[in-house]
């Protein structure tokens, strides 16, 4: 098991972009290929906003602690906050833009795609809440198709 | 890992308003990006073209700007179209289920002339 890097971040969504920047950069180091990085970056940046939408209802409330860590053939990256309960449940998925019925034209909610782009772009997403914050974990599965160190 | 900075510049033309994108679009900087496009659209061009050949990052809350943008184009009358999207841009719009939404253009040329 590899070493656990952390980094902490205010809730503020000119801040993202730098835990990004660092989940990436670890993203590269485990040797993952250029495809597997983006998709890391961005289901980061979606957990990232999701917990100052609402787990903080707003910037500037409380901190999010970032995590990367591999582990065997793993990239586990861990998001926690110590805001309000996040049920991914309650987040209804997002429309069905293809269908006229539920499409943006007849549709004006544009929630749910943040938690729809981790479940897509990651491995395994799991949400977890300890009482004094939540904690989302996203794994990356280290496949051979990945980009080796030189 | 994207470049940072956001740029947005606008170029009317008769039939529609031009939007060039470049850069990265996240939650920090979507609604300068929303609000370019709405003020096309406030201004009188009920057709856009949102050329983002340019856009090496977009997560949802740009998307969230541009169908915002497109509903409201659709109720005047209007359509947004793209043109030239970058790989990573239309590998976003796809995961979101939003390929089919929109018409893609190679390029701003052909876009423009659509409408």
């Amino acid at each position: 098991m590899g070493s656990k890097h952390t980094l902490t971040i205010p809730g503020r969504y000119e801040k993202i972009q730098q835990v990004c920047h660092f989940v990436a950069q670890g993203a590269v180091q485990a040797g993952l290929g250029e495809s597997a990085v983006f998709h890391i970056e961005l289901a980061c940046d979606e957990a990232c906003t999701n917990v100052i939408e609402h787990a903080y209802g707003g910037e500037d409330v409380g901190e999010i602690e970032v995590s990367w860590q591999v582990t065997g053939k793993q990239f586990v990256l861990t998001i926690h906050d110590h805001g309000r309960p996040f049920d991914p449940s309650e987040v209804l998925p997002p429309p069905d833009y293809s269908d006229p019925e539920t499409g943006p034209l007849n549709n004006s909610r544009t929630g749910g795609l943040g938690v729809h782009f981790m479940r897509k772009l990651m491995d395994e997403v799991t949400f977890h809440f300890d009482g004094e914050g939540n904690t989302v974990t996203l794994v990356k599965k280290i496949t051979g198709e990945v980009k080796r160190k030189a | 890992m994207s470049n940072s900075t956001l740029n947005i510049s606008t170029e009317n033309y008769k039939r529609a308003a031009v939007i060039t994108v470049s850069g990265r679009v996240d939650s920090s900087n979507a609604a300068e990006f929303d609000a370019a496009l709405k003020n096309a659209l406030a201004e009188g061009h009920h057709n856009l073209v949102i050329e983002l050949s340019g856009v090496n990052y977009m997560s949802s809350a740009g998307l969230r700007a541009i169908v915002a943008a497109h509903r409201e184009s659709h109720k005047k009358g209007g359509d947004v179209c793209l043109a030239s999207p970058s790989e990573r841009v239309a590998e976003v719009l796809s995961l979101a289920g939003l390929q089919s939404v929109f018409t893609v253009y190679p390029d701003t040329l052909a876009a423009v002339g659509s409408f």
